[in-house]
């Protein structure tokens, strides 16, 4: 008799034992997916010509002060004689490298970071699939300084005419530019340099 | 029946027997060698006693070339006008009526003239083919329709002449013509390629190492794939059921041999934004190994919203890497990705940092990298770890 009822105490223990461990697990589930939908998102575009550190920590202390996930948004040029799905292996080893430093960064501020590619034929074109196809509160931008490449004062003036939410445009110094080293061929690894 | 089976068979066969072969000249560029290659394969069968024609030339006046045809009966070319300009193309009537056991012809990407039997010239190859002759042809690699995308990002050159994939795929041997970017550009500097007064020109545009080197590597994997594919037989392959009646051991070495000629790649990932690094990642290590890349998610619920734009974000970054983005319904993930690295001939599988697991859950059984480890036996497995997350020691 006391056998059996130690026997029963065994397994209704580990019963429910299990079903903790199985509702702890879907409860961490649910708080991770609602965590990751429900805070705001602050959208940072950056091209293959270089990415700001000084706009790019900006962008970042900003999320830490709102607890908001980062969304660095790569956007990469198709050129006409290629279809715009194509794949692009040389910008995405520029992308990648690009995401990587942002990644680390991101760890030492401690803020989330949600990256996305987006192509389009121009880098305004791919701000506009953006801005379609992201869901964001805030934008932070990095214009490009007259007369170098990346977003330009056209594309400013665009997103400040378009952009929804709001939208902070930051001038970064001429040489204040995370740029992978250019290389002709995308197997090679990248080294981010300043 | 079996009779019937048997009559089938040899009928079959005698209809392959009728269609020709097809051997295929691959290189990476104008000027490495392949039309020069043809015709020495061709003087040697000629030599061998085989009656060897022909059908179409393009020497581009380079006389090594031009010398190693000589000898051989050559198919004149047919003149045809078109918008009152009178061009000259291959005789694809003559070489038909001529019927010889072999045919020698030139740029097999070419678009011919509006008006004559066929569009391109592969078209006219095939029917060459049908009437029993043995065909060597030439090609580029960057002329393949699959690859005219990339290599038009690799060089920034378009090429308008295409091949479809499947002509190679068909052809019963397809030879790669490979020398260094540095001679190539040798032999174009020393006017072995091109006339003088074109020689500057292509070595600031096409002709270029960095070009050259992409797409060298570009046919290199497309003659290694087409090995690879022609060393794995349907089920339907008459190749599978003698496959299977080969003993054991020459199986086995067949079995390596296969495996050693390409890696594929497959990282386990799900719709979180942590999959992203695991993506990059399995994508930088696929580019240094040449690979291609799957990409699986084990769906064993349905995507809430957030699981859905990540899924969403994911396809398009795959799309931009050019890989597979495969989702696969299944409870049991390891059991899933075995299935998957068996279809699809995995030699790598990577995957995240797993969670810590609980007592009991250790209690239920190994973990998936140890039952990963258990189902698939001589691939490799690697946890990508999260390398903001690392920590040095200071000294």
């Amino acid at each position: 008799m006391t056998a059996t009822l130690i026997a029963l105490a065994v397994a209704l223990a580990l019963a429910l034992a299990a079903l903790a461990s199985v509702l702890s697990r879907r409860l961490a589930w649910k708080r991770t997916s609602e965590s990751a939908r429900g805070a705001s998102r602050i959208l940072f575009p950056f091209t293959a010509h270089g990415l700001s550190p000084t706009a790019l920590d900006a962008a970042l202390r900003l999320a830490r002060a709102e607890q908001a996930t980062l969304v660095p948004v790569f956007l990469a040029r198709v050129a006409l004689r290629l279809p715009l799905e194509a794949p692009l292996p040389r910008q995405s080893a520029v992308a990648v490298t690009l995401q990587e430093v942002i990644d680390q960064r991101a760890a030492r501020f401690g803020v989330a970071v949600d990256h996305r590619i987006e192509r389009g034929r121009t880098h305004r074109h791919a701000l506009r699939r953006t801005f379609a196809n992201e869901r964001f509160d805030r934008l932070v931008l990095a214009a490009a300084p007259a007369g170098a490449a990346g977003i330009g004062a056209e594309d400013v003036a665009w997103v400040l005419r378009h952009g929804p939410g709001e939208i902070l445009v930051l001038r970064p110094r001429l040489d204040d530019a995370l740029r992978p080293q250019a290389r002709g061929r995308p197997r090679k690894p990248l080294a981010a340099s300043r | 029946m079996p009779a019937r089976v048997q009559a089938q068979d040899l009928d079959s066969q005698r209809r392959a027997d009728r269609r020709g072969r097809h051997k295929v000249f691959l290189g990476m560029a104008a000027g490495v060698g392949k039309t020069y290659q043809m015709l020495r394969e061709g003087q040697a069968e000629a030599e061998a006693g085989r009656d060897v024609v022909i059908g179409y030339l393009e020497p581009h006046g380079r006389v090594d070339t031009a010398r190693q045809a000589e000898g051989l009966e050559l198919i004149p070319r047919r003149r045809v006008s078109y918008r009152g300009r009178e061009l000259e193309e291959m005789d694809l009537p003559a070489i038909l009526r001529r019927a010889p056991e072999l045919c020698l012809i030139d740029e097999l990407a070419h678009t011919n003239v509006p008006g004559l039997e066929h569009e391109k010239r592969w078209q006219d190859v095939e029917d060459v083919l049908t009437a029993n002759i043995d065909v060597f042809s030439t090609v580029n690699v960057q002329h393949l329709e699959s690859l005219n995308d990339q290599v038009c990002e690799l060089t920034g050159v378009r090429v308008r002449e295409t091949l479809p994939d499947a002509v190679l795929a068909a052809a019963d041997e397809v030879v790669l013509i490979d020398i260094t970017p540095q001679s190539l550009i040798e032999r174009l500097r020393a006017g072995k390629v091109y006339p003088p007064e074109r020689v500057e020109a292509a070595l600031q545009n096409f002709f270029r190492v960095e070009n050259l080197a992409a797409l060298r590597e570009v046919a290199l994997r497309q003659v290694a794939e087409e090995v690879e594919h022609k060393r794995l037989p349907t089920e339907a392959d008459p190749a599978r059921v003698l496959e299977r009646a080969r003993p054991r051991a020459d199986r086995l070495i067949g079995a390596a041999a296969m495996q050693a000629v390409g890696e594929r790649l497959l990282a386990l990932i799900t719709p979180q934004p942590s999959s992203q690094r695991i993506v990059r990642r399995a994508w930088r290590s696929a580019q240094r190994l040449g690979a291609e890349l799957d990409l699986l998610w084990v769906q064993d619920h349905e995507p809430s919203p957030a699981e859905r734009e990540q899924l969403e974000a994911l396809r398009r970054l795959a799309s931009v890497l050019g890989a597979h983005l495969l989702v696969e319904r299944g409870d049991d993930v390891a059991r899933v990705a075995q299935r998957v690295a068996h279809e699809r001939g995995t030699t790598y599988v990577l995957m995240g940092t797993p969670r810590p697991r609980s007592a009991l859950a250790r209690l239920r059984g190994p973990s998936l990298p140890n039952r990963l480890l258990a189902l698939l036996p001589g691939i490799d497995l690697r946890i990508v770890a999260d390398r903001s997350q690392r920590r040095y020691e200071r000294s």
